[in-house]
């Protein structure tokens, strides 16, 4: 009985572990349309989940995908829980601190998106006395608070994007920051063209809303990041970026 | 009716999704529910038997467990457990292991349920007449027969409504879970709500998911007590 | 029956005894809590405090302020629930135990996420709503949760209070009547009082219930002390600290509860003495 209790804790622990090859790569566990969202059997699908499959194969690793809270996911990530990060992660000096990253694989403007017929632009002033909700723990939590709190009536942190987008809608709060893409995929619906519109696009911050999107990665899988990046180069050259790209895309989302 | 079409088990409707997360969550809650019992006979035995320094970290335990929120609890135990497990297993030279979602649940919520499952336990072993325990020890008989025989099933009845609470509070808890990112139940009912837009039904059809499952357990939990009462004289007598 | 393994009061020492529930084993316990919460103090990294020193208290005064606003309304909702279950007719006493009973079965989390984004999603198909004398309140977080928590709490008391009401002795409450004593005042001169002093120690329970509650707020953007401390781990990404601040919190909290509900039922008072 003895043995078999220990078997049985044994089997019980290693349940769900992977082999020493496989690379977990975590998403956010929120869906974020169109770059990784589930679809109803339950599969992630989206620009960035195509990606996903198309760096690994060509970097010839295994991948997992892996969904992860979104604020919970750099925590996940130095403790081991997943091996990488492609979940729309901007590349900044704040996350460097604790986090390495590959090359980036996007980089898209920042837009202001409020409710249609309402006079305000994308700074500080066009947004004085207004209520913005953001996604926590986003870069757009971080220039909304640095630019737009001071003058903003309050600034709400959300857990998801698509929360914020709904409390945009029912008219909770009368602005949102967020990527252009993502809120294109917003308006697109048809509640989101019924109320709302882009207002503006908010002038650049390298340093807090960083570079562009790339792989998080802990700092010491050096190799990792060597794979990842030969991985990104290879479906650049290859037109593989492209034609996945072309699939949800009028244009090339590579950026600057 | 779109609202059906949306609930329905075939894509694209999410009802399959929703199905596959209560499952999730039921296989959660009951190896929560399960481990809790483990570690809170441990903890019932400990603190009637055991030594000062024994209870003492045990009321430690308890007390902790009872103050601090579940989802803080959830949080802390989540990531220190694994951070913890991967830093022993690197520093002997193995490479990392990753605890699958359902195992750091059940692992988190077992913990916190043992607490819970102390206090109901060791209440109800306390209600066990003396007198039976006394007459056992007396004729000799070893500790383990006498929890196995004597004990344990004298106190399944005192302790049912107990565990019926417990049993409830390990359903419920599973929806903390979300929070952290497990695929149980609330998250694909969030996840769901996010990309249909409707958050009304969704929300509406995963409570009475969870409606159904209480009240189930509510029904199997008096039979258990009903069956464990057995040969009990009925409390109100005729007239 | 006495508790068994129950040891005798302190050792005596030279010039006086140690008070009974400081034996020497207690003492070296809490030396070592001590020095781990010194070394905690050291080595951890603290050095955030300060940055965000108003944003905790102001969390800590938001999870305090929802615990009291909801428990009271909570109860007061949860007084007529109890009264409807165990002497109401039965059109009373069916939607009551309806309700406690949906609101004990679902998690709260649910619940709270149905009334904040569920009503909201409802919001753009009512287009005078935006116009009402309501709107500057729905468009906030706060009463929300504030509704869900203290229909939660209703619905757990409501439960409570039933088996309370009922508990009470009918000779008194027989006697009151046949004094020609009003219903009202029955119920809360005799009837209230004594339920109330009866589940004393459960209402202190489900308080503290209450208080661990309070963090799922947090997902609808009310800002409590969760909230904060979430906010603190997402800009210096530290994972544990802010963590271990928040069990220090909820423990001095629940511990006030705890402390505030023995002294209540201290003052109940006890027959013969």
């Amino acid at each position: 009985m003895k043995t078999g209790l220990t078997l049985a804790a044994a089997l019980l622990l290693t349940a769900g572990t992977v082999a020493a090859q496989d690379v977990r790569v975590g998403i956010a566990s929120e869906p974020y349309p169109p770059f990784a969202s589930p679809d109803a059997a339950g599969n992630w699908v989206g620009w960035e989940v195509d990606i996903i499959g198309a760096v690994c194969a060509a970097a010839a690793l295994n991948c997992i995908v892996t969904p992860v809270a979104w604020d919970g996911i750099i925590p996940s990530l130095t403790s081991g829980q997943i091996d990488a990060i492609m979940a729309s992660m901007s590349i900044t000096a704040a996350r460097m601190e604790t986090i390495s990253f590959s090359d980036k694989y996007y980089n898209t403007p920042t837009v202001i998106v409020g409710a249609l017929g309402v006079e305000m632009d994308a700074t500080p002033e066009g947004l004085a006395g207004k209520i913005i909700g953001v996604q926590v723990s986003t870069v757009h939590q971080a220039y909304v608070d640095a630019y737009f709190g001071p003058t903003a009536a309050e600034v709400r942190l959300y857990q998801t994007q698509d929360e914020a987008n709904q409390d945009l809608v029912a008219g909770r709060i009368d602005a949102i920051q967020a990527d252009s893409i993502a809120l294109d995929a917003f308006l697109a619906t048809a509640e989101g063209a019924a109320c709302c519109e882009v207002k503006g696009t908010v002038a650049d911050d390298l340093v807090i809303l960083g570079s562009g999107v790339g792989v998080g990665l802990r700092k010491e899988d050096t190799a990792l990041l060597a794979s990842f990046n030969a991985g990104i180069a290879a479906i650049l050259a290859d037109g593989t970026y492209d034609a996945i790209t072309a699939r949800y895309f009028a244009s090339s989302i590579y950026g600057g | 009716m779109e609202t059906l079409s949306l609930l329905a088990l075939e894509p694209p409707g999410w009802g399959a999704n929703l199905l596959r997360g209560l499952v999730n969550s039921i296989q959660i809650a009951l190896g929560a529910f399960a481990l809790g019992l483990l570690i809170g006979t441990a903890g019932a035995y400990g603190k009637l038997y055991g030594g000062r320094v024994t209870r003492d970290l045990l009321a430690i335990y308890t007390t902790v467990v009872r103050a601090v929120p579940e989802l803080i609890l959830i949080l802390i135990l989540y990531f220190a457990v694994t951070d913890a497990v991967n830093q022993v297993l690197l520093s002997f030279g193995y490479p990392r292991i990753q605890i699958s979602g359902v195992v750091a649940g059940i692992a988190v919520l077992g913990v916190v349920q043992g607490a819970y499952a102390t206090e109901v336990l060791r209440g109800a072993i306390m209600a066990v007449p003396s007198g039976q325990i006394e007459a056992a020890r007396s004729m000799g008989m070893p500790p383990l027969m006498l929890a196995r025989r004597i004990t344990l099933p004298a106190m399944l009845a005192f302790a049912m409504p107990g565990m019926a609470n417990l049993w409830l509070i390990a359903t419920k808890d599973t929806a903390l879970l979300a929070v952290v990112g497990f695929a149980e139940l609330t998250l694909e009912t969030r996840q769901a709500a996010a990309t249909t837009k409707a958050f009304f039904t969704f929300y509406m059809a995963a409570g009475v998911l969870y409606l159904i499952v209480t009240l189930t357990s509510g029904l199997l939990f008096g039979r258990i007590e009903r069956w464990a009462r057995r040969g009990e004289p009925a409390l109100r007598r005729a007239g | 029956m006495s508790e068994p393994g129950l040891t005798a009061s302190a050792p005596a020492r030279a010039g006086g005894r140690l008070p009974a529930w400081l034996p020497p084993h207690r003492i070296v316990l809490a030396l070592i809590g001590l020095s781990l919460v010194w070394w905690c103090a050291g080595t951890l990294r603290w050095g955030w405090l300060p940055d965000y020193g108003w944003l905790i208290v102001a969390g800590i005064w938001r999870t305090i302020w929802l615990v009291v606003v909801t428990t009271l309304l909570g109860f007061a909702l949860a007084v007529p629930l109890g009264l409807a279950q165990a002497v109401g007719p039965w059109y009373l006493a069916l939607p009551a135990r309806v309700f406690c009973t949906v609101i004990r079965g679902t998690p709260l989390l649910l619940q709270v996420w149905l009334l904040y984004f569920g009503l909201g999603s409802l919001f753009p198909s009512i287009p005078w709503i935006r116009d009402s004398d309501l709107w500057p309140l729905l468009r906030q977080a706060w009463p929300y949760a504030v509704l869900a928590l203290t229909l939660s709490y209703a619905g757990y008391e409501g439960e409570v209070m039933r088996g309370a009401f009922k508990s009470v002795p009918r000779g008194q409450l027989e006697a009151a009547q046949a004094m020609g004593m009003p219903r009202l005042t029955i119920l809360s001169r005799i009837w209230l009082p004594q339920a109330v002093m009866q589940v004393l120690p459960t209402l202190g329970g489900e308080t503290v219930l209450q208080l661990k509650a309070t963090p799922l707020v947090a997902t609808i953007t009310v800002v409590e002390i969760y909230a904060v401390a979430s906010r603190v781990r997402q800009d210096t990404l530290i994972v544990y600290e802010p963590l271990l601040l928040l069990a220090v919190v909820y423990l001095a909290l629940a511990g006030v509860i705890v402390l505030g509900f023995r002294w209540l039922e201290g003052r109940v008072p006890v027959r013969g003495v």
